[in-house]
């Protein structure tokens, strides 16, 4: 049985940039940055006092306010950049296809906001003072959920919970879902809001964030010498994918096909890669081999390059190890430059921007690229968007528990 | 100062999303105004919040309208 093709038919963004595509988009290509100072609640006491959080984000333009309150954040975020993707596809769900459409969007954390308001209601009031909305409010699985209610989807139905790699799995796995026949069409990405006193404090405490507090704006610089951490970021990223036939026979727009997906794992330390980057090339070797291209036909490569010390360095020797020679001549750059590091959303998001970077033939800047580590010798396309050939993308995603995911898009 | 009934009737309408002005007294939380089970407890909890009160479980389940609920206020003020 010949494998059934994937292709992208359909995208949505919440983001610190914009809270569509388009705007999204157009801040990214301009090198925008979307981090600022925390303003949500008061960080006084936090050791790290800025994000990249959404802005001005109204929900009732896609839900009431009664379904509103019964999602925490990241579903809200979830639900807008979905229902953004479904609409950009044009996909109508009836009798005949509900059972061939599933979902597939997770996030690395979860609804801390509910977990927190609710655990202060109990400390302060008792156990009658927890909502009845607060498990399905704040659980993983709910934008998926919400989502097959919403617009009647039947087929396989799923969040999967990998830390920062959540959204490249949700992705890949669904790639599959549709490659295997078990559905026709997949709903996927993550979706994130973090940035919460519990969240912040915890990342902080793992010494994962910058605390450059004094200039927000630079403290997202991935492979620049003065690095010291990652800037926590919130929003959500969505795909329509949809096997290849399906999708001309309803005369949708095709934007990319996903021609391969890698997994692996460090198998080394909770947060930390091993120095030669090998689990994270593993992981790019395996799309590679998936994708049936020569490593040196990868364009670009939006990377993981989250601004931490060590994985920077290791993600940078594992793409040279992939590419071997093909490694001087690779665009790289990270978006996390721009808007921080959206953990489980983080996959989604700049599997999106990969997407993009097809559509429109340009690979997006490294911004704050000012003075490169020794260690990085790579293009990372730093300040500028770069107008340029891109056939074939390539999206890495890195987690805590050395859980790594690629995906590869190409033209069609 | 409002009236009991106008306050229960601010809180119902918060708490259901729908329109102060489509809330009669004889209202039926879920017939009515598209409750579900989950809504009404979270309702009952709202009520509790604003008369300071404690509605024991097995009270609340027999407060199902909009009147029943200011009933209720009223004998336990």
């Amino acid at each position: 049985m010949s494998r059934r093709r994937v292709v992208v038919t359909g995208m949505g963004l919440v983001t610190p940039l914009g809270n569509n595509l388009d705007e999204s988009w157009k801040g990214i290509l301009a090198g925008q940055s979307g981090v600022a100072p925390i303003e949500n609640f008061d960080a006084t006491a936090f050791s790290t006092r800025f994000g990249a959080q959404v802005k001005n984000f109204n929900v009732e333009d896609y839900m009431s306010v009664k379904d509103a309150r019964k999602m925490d954040t990241f579903i809200q975020y979830g639900m807008a950049a979905a229902i953004q993707a479904i609409e950009n596809s044009g996909l109508e769900c009836n009798e005949e296809n509900a059972d061939r459409i599933g979902c597939a969007i997770g996030s690395g954390i979860g609804g801390l906001p509910m977990i927190e308001k609710n655990h202060d209601a109990l400390n302060k009031g008792g156990p009658r003072k927890v909502s009845p909305f607060f498990v399905p409010g704040s659980i993983i699985n709910m934008i998926s959920g919400n989502l097959a209610i919403r617009y009647g989807y039947k087929g396989p139905n799923i969040a999967i919970t990998t830390a920062c790699t959540t959204g490249t799995h949700n992705i890949g796995y669904s790639a599959r879902t549709i490659a295997y026949g078990d559905a026709d069409v997949m709903v996927c990405g993550g979706a994130e809001c973090a940035s919460t006193p519990l969240g912040v404090a915890g990342f902080a405490a793992a010494r994962a964030l910058s605390t450059r507090n004094d200039d927000p704006v630079a403290a997202s610089r991935p492979w620049d010498k003065d690095r010291d951490g990652f800037v926590l970021g919130d929003g959500a990223g969505v795909l329509v994918l949809e096997e290849y036939e399906h999708a001309k026979a309803r005369g949708a727009t095709i934007y990319a096909e996903l021609s391969g997906f890698g997994m692996s794992d460090d198998a080394y330390h909770m947060t930390l890669p091993p120095s030669e980057g090998t689990g994270a090339a593993a992981a790019m070797r395996n799309a590679i081999k998936d994708s049936g291209l020569n490593p040196d036909q990868i364009d670009y490569i939006n990377a993981h390059g989250t601004s931490t010390p060590a994985g920077d360095v290791a993600e940078s020797k594992a793409v040279e190890s992939v590419l071997g020679a093909a490694s001087k001549q690779v665009a790289v750059s990270s978006t996390k430059s721009m808007i921080g590091h959206l953990l489980g959303a983080a996959g989604a998001v700049e599997a999106v921007f990969s997407v993009l970077a097809i559509r429109d033939q340009v690979a997006p800047p490294t911004i704050n690229l000012d003075n490169p580590d020794e260690a990085c010798t790579l293009d990372y396309v730093p300040h500028e968007a770069r107008q340029m050939e891109v056939k074939h993308s390539l999206s890495n995603s890195f987690g805590f528990g050395g859980t790594n995911g690629s995906l590869i898009f190409s033209k069609v | 100062m409002s009236t009991i009934e106008e306050r229960v009737k601010k809180i119902v309408a918060e708490q259901l999303g729908v329109k102060e002005e489509e809330i009669q007294n004889s209202s039926s939380f879920v017939e009515d105004l598209g409750a579900d089970s989950l809504d009404t407890v979270e309702l009952v909890m709202a009520l509790e919040e604003e008369f300071e009160t404690e509605i024991p479980d097995e009270e609340a389940e027999k407060i199902t309208t909009v009147q029943e609920a200011v009933d209720y206020v009223n004998a336990h003020q």
